[in-house]
């Protein structure tokens, strides 16, 4: 997992590997520093010899300088790395879930899949970013200082290895236990959040149903819960601090203790043994020992709190897209719009009992025009989905042009089959940077006549900007007819073998449904013709009709065949009839 | 995994004292624990100073003049180490106090201002959801609450501390050497310039950082929620295009932001160590010059010690002073929420179950009797009258616009007896569903009357006058929870038969019990799981179940399919037998055999009556009904 992980560093290996180095450089002046303090201080000032002083204070500063240097670098590189390493980690995931096919996406759900690209990427980012400094930083500090103190004296340094321990025990007990308290808070937060946005969404059933107190109670209950983990866990973390102060405090008593004596015995001379100067230092190093302990706990805390994000973001890293273009040879090339189902069968998840289409046998002349209808649940987007390849069947063949679709190159056999889907969605932009999806080099005239066609145009001249009108995110400053009709006219401006409007006019009333139809009868002759439809009136007039029934096909026919032998059809068709006739 | 927050690059609170003030005012509860806090916080700041101090002492008063007289009697050091170490004690003590009695009071505070919020939005008209986006409320529950308790447990405390370790350690510092004092000013003076330039060069980028992260995150919220499109138009490698420029934008920025806050420490660190020099070179002169008689060696040793412990609590209220004013913004956007004017109801008529004998004489009951009646007080009598609750509804010259100066709606008159259906068809926008919206207040009307049982609705409790009428939406929204659970909202008390009977009446039971768990099928994000037709039989079947005497459809058949929408049809209208049904739907099919149908435009009933007299009149009715026009 990590491996895979690591392998987002890429053109930042310099910068993550440097700025490790840089902080190695900066520890060990900030170990030194302490030394030159105490010769500064022993031979300086306490024997008042200001050539020393100034030396060494002038030693100092530049140690100051180089080990601010070496900070600023290692600032530099670990920022570079850092955020390198996130644009890398985002640039493979979106990548890879662009390869995702449809039945990828919906593993996953696409709110998961933006929170996996955006707050957990945040998230690594920052544990990365520590793991090169901190994570370096304090086992350094820990040992030149250790080193150093252990110089100095010996006895003195054997001190801090008693107080080691108690901090290791303290350690390993807190940490598990705060850290599944806040797992299990965070969760509870979920919930809670969840709550309120379904209340925000859902406000209009909620005040209809006058569930406003019921919603209360349900969530100031979450609540409560998120207060009693959060104070559980934190009165535990509030013994972390005092925790460390006894340690660096126990260990300057009993370093003034020894050291006191060591300096009385040897009459601070340095040549003998321990100095006041020397005795200084040593409590710097109690506080850079600990205290990088310290941080080490730290450093354990949030790895462990990364693990999830980590394993979210390597799930999309790994996952593989279950629908890819055949790896030999594959046809680039769609000779005509004629499909050919035979036998298939497809069940959305591989140990589903449920078959959720059965035994299709369906053939489809290049050219023709094929109604579909069918209740709620009848798997209607189902099949169609089949065409474009969003989904591979689980039994039988599906051919396009007379070729099994699984020999196609996906981004050839997509763009000739070109589908306006159920849930249209319109993106931020102009209606012309939406209508070139369809096609990018579409000149003007293209875009106008393709929304002529789908009865588009005269109400995007409405607009004042015409054309350049701004759709908003999802389209929502559009109405669901217009929205249906400038994605119709997306898709044909794909010029497509095969058009697929998968109930893509329930918006548009009849006239105006009758008249995109009538364009394509007249412009696209050619081009297959698929429609999804609850009106009896948008397909009546194909050359084919489907009427779908709990994932089989129940009849096929034309509209007058149909009404003389199928009884769902016949149902339908009186039903929506009803009132006309009179 | 906390939420990453992602801040309203740097806004600042517009009248921040008064924020505070009301913030702290939540705390009141918690004096007691705050008084002790400070306590706490005076005594571990002592300690820490004296902990700073330690190592001149002993030196001045212990070691060297041992050393000098050549003396091995240490009782005077144990002594001293006895008195150091009870400090220290109390030090610890202290900040261990300290913490946890900070608990419940940022916890404490933090959920009493979340539920405070939640309760508030419960009573907030429709008319500030409408203004406001979800992903604007709902950062209010997130970021900002997270950012306020951060303030409150963490920010204030600390920034309290730092001034009080600041202010210890300087009256230290003066009492060991005033000359030294003078010097360190200057330094710190120096050092806080450099950091202040570094931090508000940093603070440039952040925003940077903040906003091209937002356009980041929101190109692939799009992209992702429009993942299908993109695939069926293959137009991944432009997507991945766009997406390459926002993410190196973002990590260029980022990188800036980040460097220059990486740096902080470095600097702060080693300038201290500068100042450390400083201090050394003019010290030792000091004492070297005047034989210890402007400085004493052992007072230089602990000023020098001291001159660090200063620049720490410097450099943290600086720290801390930036996220509390970012904090005080998130604060003010909570508070703007709570100080929203609540939906106003000053009705007093309520809802009662009752008991009506043969001669039409109501009592109220106690036990649900399948019968309402309105109770209906009057303050001047001293009485109280019941009427029998039928669902007659009448509209008189009624007026209503969102925005003062954009009727929808102008003199509707309509009049439903108990037992009618309704129809509204119009084009988007004609008010049909504003109609509706009327009848149970979600808005308030402008002008004209609207009776409900020849009670103005105004006189009605809204609770109540909601209670009585079912409402289904064209855009379904079910809760987190099983199917059953979701059809028991709409009466909570219903019996699983109750709720499998209105399913069955919505035609929803054949579908549900094919679900994997049936009626306990665990729904979540919205009933995701379903297709829209699903989730709108599982809509209607809440409905149902609350059996209201008057019911409301609002396209709420619109993703079924015509064959199941017979189904349901029927089922409602055995259901709504007797009872009054406003409907408003896309297909005529649907409205054809409606008692009266109004065809609306730009907010005016422009024909009414039914389907064979609309027909006959061959205008707006007749001319969609023949598809010669629009309904969008």
């Amino acid at each position: 997992m990590i491996k895979r992980l690591s392998r987002c560093i890429r053109e930042y290996k310099w910068a993550a590997i440097l700025s490790p180095l840089c902080m190695i450089g900066e520890v060990s002046m900030e170990v030194l520093i302490p030394l030159v303090m105490a010769d500064l201080y022993d031979y300086g000032i306490v024997m008042q010899n200001m050539n020393t002083v100034v030396t060494k204070s002038v030693q100092l500063i530049i140690l100051a300088l180089l080990s601010l240097s070496f900070g600023v670098a290692s600032a530099t590189f670990a920022s570079k790395a850092g955020t390198g390493f996130a644009k890398n980690l985002r640039h493979d995931m979106f990548y890879r879930v662009q390869n995702f096919s449809f039945s990828n996406i919906d593993k996953f759900s696409t709110a998961s899949i933006v929170t996996r690209l955006t707050s957990d990427v945040a998230n690594l980012q920052m544990t990365f970013q520590m793991m090169i400094r901190m994570a370096i930083r304090s086992p350094m500090m820990l040992i030149l200082a250790m080193f150093s103190s252990m110089r100095i004296s010996v006895k003195l340094s054997l001190i801090f290895l008693a107080a080691l321990p108690i901090l290791i025990i303290a350690l390993v007990v807190l940490t598990p236990t705060v850290f599944k308290i806040f797992d299990r808070a965070f969760k509870t937060y979920d919930r809670l959040n969840n709550v309120v946005q379904e209340n925000i969404h859902g406000v209009r059933v909620v005040k209809s149903f006058v569930r406003e107190e019921k919603e209360t109670e349900k969530f100031t209950s979450i609540s409560g819960s998120i207060y009693n983990d959060f104070s559980k866990a934190e009165r535990i973390l509030a013994l972390n601090s005092p925790i460390m102060q006894f340690c660096v405090y126990a260990c300057m008593i009993a370093i003034s203790w020894f050291g006191a004596n060591m300096v009385v015995a040897s009459g601070n001379n340095p040549d003998l043994g321990l100095t006041t100067g020397e005795l200084s230092s040593l409590f710097t190093y109690t506080t850079q020992i600990l205290s990088s302990f310290m941080m080490f706990s730290m450093i354990f805390v949030m790895l462990t709190m990364s693990r999830t994000p980590l394993k979210r973001c390597y799930e999309i890293l790994v996952e593989q897209p279950d629908l890819t273009s055949p790896t030999d040879i594959c046809v680039t090339e769609v000779p005509d719009g004629s499909i050919d189902f035979e036998n298939v069968g497809f069940r959305y998840n591989p140990n589903a009992l449920h078959r959720t289409l059965k035994e299709v046998e369906l053939h489809i002349p290049s050219g023709s025009t094929v109604g579909i209808i069918g209740g709620t649940g009848s798997s209607k987007s189902t099949l169609v989905q089949l065409i474009p390849r969003l989904y591979d069947v689980s039994e039988g063949t599906l051919k396009v042009g007379g070729i099994d679709v699984r020999k196609y190159d996906l981004n050839v056999l997509r763009d000739n089959v070109a589908m306006v889907l159920q849930k249209n969605e319109l993106f931020s932009g102009t209606i012309k940077d939406n209508l070139r999806w369809g096609n990018p080099d579409a000149t003007d005239e293209e875009l106008i006549h393709a929304c002529k066609l789908a009865c588009a145009h005269d109400f995007i001249i409405a607009f004042p900007e015409g054309y350049d009108h701004k759709i908003e995110q999802g389209g929502t400053n559009v109405s669901g007819g217009q929205k249906q009709r400038l994605c119709i006219a997306r898709a044909l401006l794909k010029k497509p073998k095969i058009l697929i409007l998968d109930d893509s006019t329930s918006a548009v009333d009849t006239r105006t449904d009758a008249l995109i139809r009538q364009a394509f009868r007249d412009e696209i002759p050619g081009t297959t013709k698929l429609i999804i439809a609850q009106r009896i009136s948008s397909i009546q007039d194909a050359d084919m009709i489907v009427v779908m029934e709990n994932g089989y096909i129940h009849a096929a026919g034309t509209h007058e065949e149909l009404l003389a032998s199928s009884p769902i059809y016949q149902e339908v068709y009186y039903s929506q009839q009803k009132g006309a006739m009179e | 995994m906390p939420p990453v927050k992602f801040s309203k690059d740097g806004r600042k609170a517009r009248d921040p004292k008064k924020t505070l003030l009301r913030l702290l005012s939540y705390m009141k509860n918690y004096i007691p624990h705050l008084l002790a806090v400070m306590v706490c916080i005076v005594v571990s700041a002592i300690a820490q100073t004296r902990g700073s101090q330690n190592i001149g002492n002993l030196v001045d008063d212990y070691i060297l003049p041992m050393v000098a007289s050549g003396s091995r009697d240490f009782e005077p050091l144990v002594k001293y180490l006895v008195g150091i170490a009870a400090i220290f004690g109390a030090g610890m003590l202290a900040s261990f106090l300290q913490q946890y009695l900070m608990v419940p009071v940022g916890q404490g505070t933090q959920k009493v201002i979340r539920d405070e919020m939640f309760t508030k939005m419960q009573r907030l008209p429709l008319r500030y959801f409408d203004s406001n986006t979800a992903g604007n409320i709902m950062s209010r529950y997130t970021s900002d609450i997270d950012t306020l308790r951060q303030m409150v447990s963490q920010s204030i405390p600390q920034t309290f501390s730092s001034i009080i370790t600041l202010v210890v350690v300087f009256i230290a510092m003066v009492r060991a050497s005033w000359i030294l004092t003078i010097v360190t000013m200057f330094t710190v003076a120096g050092i806080m310039f450099v950091t202040v330039t570094v931090v508000g060069k940093a603070g440039k980028y952040f925003i940077g950082q903040q906003k091209s992260l937002g356009a980041l995150n929101g190109y692939v919220e799009e992209m992702i929620n429009g993942q299908k499109v993109v695939k069926v138009f293959t137009h991944e490698e432009i997507c991945k295009e766009e997406f390459d420029k926002l993410n190196n934008e973002l990590c260029h920025n980022a990188y800036t932001a980040g460097r220059l806050s990486n740096m902080m420490g470095p600097i702060n660190n080693n300038l201290g160590y500068v100042q450390y020099s400083i201090l050394a070179i003019v010290g030792g002169l000091l004492v070297v010059s005047s034989g210890g008689e402007l400085l004493e060696l052992g007072d230089l040793m602990t000023f020098m010690l001291l001159s660090r412990t200063f620049n720490q609590p410097i450099s943290q209220v600086s720290n801390q002073i930036n996220s509390i004013v970012m904090a005080l913004a998130g604060a003010e956007r909570v508070f703007d929420l709570m100080d929203e004017p609540a939906e106003v109801d000053e009705g007093y008529v309520t809802l009662v179950n009752a008991n009506i004998d043969e001669a039409g004489n109501i009592t109220e009951s106690e036990k649900r009797t399948g019968r309402w009646a309105w109770k209906h007080p009057h303050k001047a009598a001293g009485t109280v009258t019941y009427t029998e609750l039928k669902g007659d509804i009448v509209m008189d010259m009624v007026d209503f616009a969102y925005v003062p100066e954009k009727t929808v709606l102008q003199d509707i008159t309509l009049y439903a007896k108990p037992g009618q259906k309704i129809a509204f068809v119009g084009a988007t926008g004609a008010g049909k569903t504003t109609i509706t919206n009327l009848i149970n207040r979600f808005y308030d009307i402008a002008d004209g009357k609207i009776r409900y049982d020849g009670i103005n609705i105004n006189k009605i409790k809204k609770a109540d006058l909601r209670r009585s009428l079912g409402v289904v939406l064209q855009e379904t929204n079910l809760f987190t929870g099983t199917v059953m659970d979701n059809i028991r909202y709409g009466k909570l008390d219903a019996t699983d038969e109750e709720c499998i009977h209105a399913a069955k009446l919505a035609n929803a039971h054949d579908f549900i019990q094919r679900l994997p768990k049936g009626y306990d099928t665990e729904l979540t994000n919205n009933g995701a799981s379903l297709s829209q037709g699903q989730r709108q039989l599982i809509a209607i079947a809440r409905a149902a179940v609350a059996d209201p005497p008057v019911m409301i459809l609002d396209e709420a058949t619109s993703s079924i399919d015509t064959r199941t929408e017979k189904l349901v049809q029927d089922g409602m209208d055995a259901l709504m037998h007797g009872r009054t049904v406003f409907v408003i739907a896309h297909r005529l099919s649907t409205i054809m055999n409606s008692d009266c149908i109004m065809v609306l435009d730009h907010g005016r009933i422009i024909e009414r009556g039914n389907h064979d007299d609309l027909i006959a009149q061959k205008g707006t009715y007749y001319q969609l009904y023949t598809g010669a026009f629009e309904l969008e």
